[in-house]
């Protein structure tokens, strides 16, 4: 089974043999990398715990449903466009890595510097969605206005009154911040203007959240009037955190990716004579990213 | 290393682009499908979840698979390497079981402590009482 390197002449003991006829360098990234999927499974698991443990959840087509250039109602179209980006730059990493064998230094650079593109594009819409979650939709660590009804309603009026406008168990809501101050900055959905304190219609918090007061029509509190309260918060702690160390992840693979490309570009490998061995490494680390990305589209986005 | 030849391993870096990018497609499309927004009413049948949510898990599943064997290369290595990283993973399986298993019991224990809280409990009157005024001079 094991096929001895030819340049392996001492005996095992001496330490002279590769252990599972591959080189120390990428027997460490493997073993590095199933530590890695144990650190995100933890994660996940917990946002699955959680989520699990939580009598509502925010529906992830309702959070993740708004794209660049103001595209609205669009279900996880722009984290599909994400999810590409990490695709194509794996598929290009494979290619930087055949003609890392070939000793074809070109070619290396070549499909090195997609891979680094791919990814510095994933980056920038993982801060696009980010920067729309945050300043937008005014989701933090430890606030997250995303909540789901756990019973049928319908909404109130100024008066106190039943309005037409009614909702399911499980329908999601976001709720928003008043603008006091006026429409300056002319939003399209400007009728986000009230006071602060209680109102037949909504309550307005002490950080301006509306939450709307509705009447609810199902269940065993039918006949109440309650308001739209925030979403569980450990969404938004678990989906900056994991996210977020994804995106590191990312980060730092980029940088990686950045340098090797560079002592690539200058012979640093050329002269080892090794079909770019540094290359296949960074490759495993690179491909492992775009595995975690499956997970963690399935989990956040997917389910 | 890759057992192909130079021209066989490009063309299936091009069928492995295809094949990630059409499984993908078909994951958001299932997934869509499931909460309702290509046919109206499926969010109303409440089993769906489970067969929707397992094909997108299976498939994730198929990705992974396909990543590491083909990219990452693990179909051509030693099958004691494939082992040491393989085999430890399959402990994830008990971590979830568990773990959701604890996120249910969690979920039924704070409705129990909500049902309990809503229940209204009648005070003890008069001489009846074990800790009346008297009792409480005593102690």
């Amino acid at each position: 089974m094991l096929h001895q390197h030819s340049d392996n002449h001492g005996g095992s003991w001496e330490g002279a043999a590769a252990p599972f006829n591959i080189s120390y360098g990428k027997l460490m990234m493997w073993y590095f990398l199933l530590s890695d999927a144990f650190t995100f499974a933890g994660f996940l698991i917990a946002y699955g715990a959680l989520r699990f443990s939580s009598p509502s959840w925010p529906v992830p087509d309702f959070v993740f449903s708004t794209a660049p250039f103001g595209i609205h109602d669009a279900p996880l179209i722009f984290v599909t466009i994400m999810s590409f980006l990490l695709i194509i730059s794996s598929v290009t990493m494979v290619r930087a890595v055949q003609e890392g064998h070939r000793e074809n230094k070109k070619g290396v650079v070549f499909w090195m510097l997609l891979t680094i593109i791919g990814g510095a594009g994933f980056l920038s819409c993982q801060a696009w969605e980010w920067t729309n979650l945050i300043g937008k939709e005014n989701m933090t660590v430890t606030t997250n206005p995303f909540g789901s009804h756990i019973d049928d309603g319908i909404y109130l009026d100024e008066k106190g009154n039943a309005t037409g406008e009614s909702f399911k168990a499980g329908a999601s809501y976001l709720l928003h911040k008043s603008e006091e101050g006026g429409h300056d900055e002319g939003h399209a959905e400007g009728h986000h203007a009230l006071a602060k304190g209680d109102h037949p219609n909504a309550l307005v918090d002490n950080e301006g959240f509306i939450h709307k007061k509705f009447k609810v029509t199902s269940g065993p509190s039918a006949g109440q009037v309650q308001m739209e309260e925030f979403g569980p918060k450990a969404f938004g702690a678990l989906f900056f955190f994991i996210t977020g160390f994804h995106g590191f992840h990312v980060l730092s693979g980029v940088a990686f990716l950045l340098i090797i490309m560079i002592n690539v570009a200058s012979g640093v490998y050329a002269s080892r004579k090794n079909g770019y061995e540094m290359v296949e490494k960074i490759g495993l680390y690179w491909h492992f990213v775009d595995l975690v990305w499956v997970f963690v589209f399935l989990v956040f986005y997917l389910f | 290393m890759s057992h192909k030849t130079y021209e066989e391993s490009k063309k299936a870096v091009v069928k492995g682009l295809f094949l990630l990018g059409f499984v993908t497609l078909i994951e958001v499309f299932i997934s869509l499908f499931g909460k309702g927004h290509i046919i109206l009413g499926i969010k109303d049948i409440a089993w769906m979840a489970y067969p929707v949510g397992l094909i997108i898990a299976v498939l994730s599943i198929y990705k992974a698979y396909f990543i590491i064997y083909e990219f990452m290369h693990m179909a051509y290595e030693v099958k004691g390497l494939a082992l040491t990283v393989l085999l430890p993973t399959s402990l994830l399986i008990w971590a979830l079981i568990a773990f959701f298993q604890e996120g249910t019991a969690w979920k039924a224990r704070r409705e129990f402590v909500k049902e309990k809280n809503a229940k209204s409990v009648e005070p003890l009157k008069g001489k009846e009482s074990f800790l009346d005024d008297n009792t409480l001079l005593r102690l």
